[in-house]
């Protein structure tokens, strides 16, 4: 399935990605676009939406290492209703202590930025 | 600024191309495509082969010579992708997470049948793997039958080298202070008592990084990580029917990939996140204080003799990267087939190549080189004066701070322990640490004077170079477990499928009265005393100590001692050994505790057998029965030593004094024990002739000793005292 990446950012700067397909090589550089994108509206949170991405390659996973090196250490990254085997990539390949993992959209968490 | 030689200049095949560079050699992902490089001093044409991933026919073959269409105008024109005898070019668009690519070579000389010999091997009916390829698909799953019917079985891929290191980097520890565990990727983490998430893999190792915590090493040596084939060996256990295989992989498909079978991630559809997932283990290892050295092979390669398989180095250049008879034999020095060349330069450049690309690109902390004796031969095979692979990498600015261990000698009957060429740099194997330990174990004549030698860090091998060139160890993956090496006097390889031919058959071991696994009491407490004297021995001695996977508890391969191709618990670490043999693993992690918490038994200079600092006490002295009187005669099997805390690491550190007794002796025998200075009392840390919980003490929490003249050691045991302030002794 294609891969496609939509972005809004709310008010409050907390931009919200979501994302669908296979994010391999050939679709990574769209994603890094949205982040860019994200980082130029300086947001504080990053919330990448995963419920419909179904696959997650070597270059998808080093665009969320440009995402955190990009955003900064003050900008939480959260990953939201993400699959199995997108888990387990992260997981297996040491990022997913660097991401704030949940299973459904967390609103009292990603939206308290007090 | 943009680069101006980012654009195709060529097509071909409907492919953008343009001519690529030389440096780095492999495939290199550049702006918009991927610079593929290979060199041969003897082909005089090439082709780049592309597939799909696991394809069975190619995408597209283009060849680094020929006609092409010019980018632009899509006219005719001539190229030649090739500087020197390296060919380069780069293709553009190309889909790199979801190809495999080789390479046809052909030379100026006739095909040489399989089994034929020959100095030059061209077949440009073969795929051939890239020697820089930094993946390789074809084995992805462990044991996974492939499909014997794709002629290009080792397919090279194409990695992303950058990784989020955070800020780690190589740790560096003194190797005066290094305690390495040698293990199997695999067999530490397969057998089901494991309970990990994926067994076998390099992410499993992280799950046990705790365990590796609390028995206190901080080094893990791991047995051969480079790809391999563990279908190279078909043969079967004649007592199972099972397949056995090679799964010490002590035979190298690739370099500077590592082996896809042992990640979680191999399977993947991406294929190269297994680079992620070993860079991922050595950040968490090194987070824990542990560091990681690879046990390299470069002796030999997977390809065997002429009967062999044509895998890479065979077809890309036989006579660069092997070493030949005159009428084109594999000269065999590793016992396996064949032996690389590593003093043609070329062969020399990569090998250099490939562990700075480990110690960069993995922040591997050191190297430990099978059979490196090899690695001091010129290309016919006669051992160098002065080496110049060695010395190169001696020398090298990026492995500067790298452990180099050479294993030192070699299938061939050189053997270097001692005298291997170091340059101020280089460990080895202490194989006669090993050796003499052991003799002294079971109780053989005339080992005292020599098992002084050993201990003191063995000043007569190394007596330039310190004792940190001493790699210490009882046992290692080659040969007997330690629990084996006090349960058998003779090796038990019928499993092996060679009639029990293969492997050593001078173990030095001693069974303790019955040959194999018994239910007499006496027996199994004689050798659970054993293997505490042992552990006991290596953690109190100079140098730098290696202990084997699961020795710690008492693993045992049943008197197989050379398990290299069981994938299965006669390999495996049995975690419940954890709790069989909770005694034998206290006592293990207090002496290690014991070790790291002395400073004086971790000294990087030579003790000097004198009083330099007017302590009142030499450095070390040495004791028997009597004290100051050393017994070195041949019917002697008892020796004490003492190590005065003041001169710990040549008197720049503070430490307690320390007495050691081992009486190898059968029967007890009352030792008459040094007097310490005023104020001072000794304690006692371990005696392996009591039972538990009063074998060993928690460091720091040694009871006093009751009779400070004469301490009775029992038979075939070992007791340390630690003599420090009575005022510090614990109530």
């Amino acid at each position: 399935m294609a891969f496609n990446a939509t972005l809004e950012v709310t008010d409050r700067k907390i931009a919200r990605i979501t994302l669908s397909g296979e994010l391999d090589a050939a679709a990574a550089p769209g994603f890094r676009a949205e982040i860019e994108k994200s980082a130029a509206q300086q947001a504080k949170r990053l919330v990448l939406m995963m419920r419909n991405l179904e696959y997650i390659a070597s270059a998808g996973l080093r665009v969320l290492v440009f995402a955190k090196q990009k955003m900064g250490a003050a900008c939480d990254i959260y990953v939201v209703a993400p699959q199995e085997q997108v888990v387990e990539s992260l997981e297996l390949t040491g990022l997913r202590h660097s991401l704030v993992i949940m299973r459904e959209y967390d609103a009292a968490e990603i939206e308290n930025l007090a | 600024m943009e680069r101006i030689d980012t654009y195709p200049t060529h097509l071909r095949g409907g492919f953008k191309l343009r001519p690529g560079r030389p440096y780095p050699f492999g495939a290199t992902l550049v702006p918009g495509g991927i610079n593929f490089s290979v060199f041969s001093r003897h082909a005089d044409y090439c082709v780049l082969v592309l597939f799909e991933k696991g394809k069975t026919e190619p995408m597209v073959e283009i060849p680094f010579r020929g006609m092409f269409q010019r980018a632009e105008s899509g006219d005719p024109v001539w190229g030649d992708f090739r500087i020197g005898n390296v060919f380069a070019m780069v293709v553009f668009d190309l889909d790199y997470e979801d190809i495999e690519y080789g390479f046809r070579m052909h030379g100026p000389y006739p095909r040489v049948e399989r089994g034929r010999p020959g100095i030059h091997r061209f077949d440009p009916s073969q795929v051939l793997m890239d020697p820089y390829a930094k993946a390789i698909g074809g084995r992805e799953m462990w044991a996974e039958e492939p499909d014997w019917n794709k002629r290009y079985q080792h397919r090279a891929r194409v990695l992303h080298d950058d990784f989020d290191w955070e800020s780690d980097r190589p740790l560096e520890i003194p190797m005066e202070d290094l305690i390495i565990y040698e293990m199997h990727v695999r067999g530490f983490t397969q057998h089901p008592s494991a309970r990990v998430r994926k067994p076998g893999t390099f992410a499993a190792i992280r799950e046990k990084i705790p365990y590796l915590k609390e028995l206190g090493v901080n080094c893990v040596e791991l047995m051969p990580i480079f790809e391999f084939d563990e279908f190279e060996n078909r043969r079967v256990n004649p007592e199972t029917g099972k397949m056995l295989l090679n799964y010490w992989g002590y035979s190298s498909v690739g370099f500077f990939a590592p082996k896809t079978g042992y990640a979680a991630t191999g399977k993947s559809r991406d294929g190269t996140m297994v680079a992620d997932e070993l860079k991922t283990l050595v950040k968490e290892l090194h987070r824990s204080g542990i560091e990681v050295i690879l046990d390299v092979v470069f002796n030999h390669t997977a390809e065997g003799n002429e009967d062999g398989p044509t895998i890479s180095y065979r077809g890309i250049d036989n006579a660069t990267y092997y070493m030949l008879t005159e009428d084109g034999y594999y000269q065999n020095f590793s016992g396996t087939g064949n032996t690389l060349n590593c003093n043609n330069p070329i062969v020399r450049s990569t090998v250099l190549d490939c562990l700075r690309y480990w110690a960069a690109e993995y922040h591997i902390d050191g190297f430990r080189f099978d059979l490196a004796a090899i690695l001091g031969r010129d290309p016919r095979g006669v051992p160098l004066a002065n080496p110049p692979l060695l010395e190169a990498l001696a020398f090298d600015p990026v492995l500067g701070k790298c452990k180099l261990i050479a294993e030192a000698w070699d299938a061939g009957g050189l053997y270097q322990v001692g005298s291997f060429p170091a340059y101020g740099r280089w460990a080895e194997w202490n194989g006669q640490w090993r050796d003499t330990v052991r003799k002294f174990l079971r109780g053989d004549f005339g080992q005292v004077g020599k098992a002084a030698q050993r201990l003191e860090g063995s000043p007569d091998l190394y007596g330039e170079r310190g004792p940190t060139a001493s790699v210490n160890f009882v046992t290692c993956h080659d040969g007997f477990t330690l629990a084996d090496l006090v349960s058998y006097n003779e090796k038990h390889n019928e499993a092996n499928a060679e009639d029990n031919k293969d492997g050593t058959n001078d173990n030095t071991s001693w069974n303790c009265g019955w040959e194999g696994a018994t239910d007499d009491p006496s027996i199994n407490r004689l050798r659970r005393r054993q293997m505490k004297n042992a552990f006991a021995m290596l953690l109190v001695s100079q140098g730098t100590p290696m202990i084997l996977m699961g020795d710690e508890v008492g693993r045992t391969q049943c008197g197989n001692n050379n398990a290299y191709c069981h994938d299965d618990e006669l390999t495996w670490l049995d975690w419940t050994l954890l709790e069989t043999n909770q005694e034998l693993f206290r006592f293990v992690k207090n002496c290690i505790a014991f070790r790291n918490g002395h400073p004086v038994l971790r000294s990087n200079l030579h003790f000097r057998n004198e009083d330099y600092l007017g302590t009142g006490y030499a450095d070390i002295t040495w004791h028997g029965t009597r004290a100051w009187q050393a017994d070195w005669s041949e019917g002697n099997r008892v020796l004490a030593f003492m190590l005065c805390g003041r001169h710990a690491r040549s008197g720049t550190a503070v430490d307690d004094y320390i007495y050691i007794a081992m009486n190898m002796h059968s029967e007890a025998l009352p030792f008459e024990i040094p007097r310490l200075p005023a104020g001072k009392r000794w304690h006692v840390f371990a005696n392996t002739s009591r039972v538990p919980p009063d074998d060993v003490s928690d460091p720091g929490a040694e009871p006093p000793l009751g009779d400070e003249a004469e301490f009775v050691v029992g038979g075939r045991s070992v007791a340390i005292l630690v003599g420090r302030d009575r005022r510090t002794t614990p109530t």
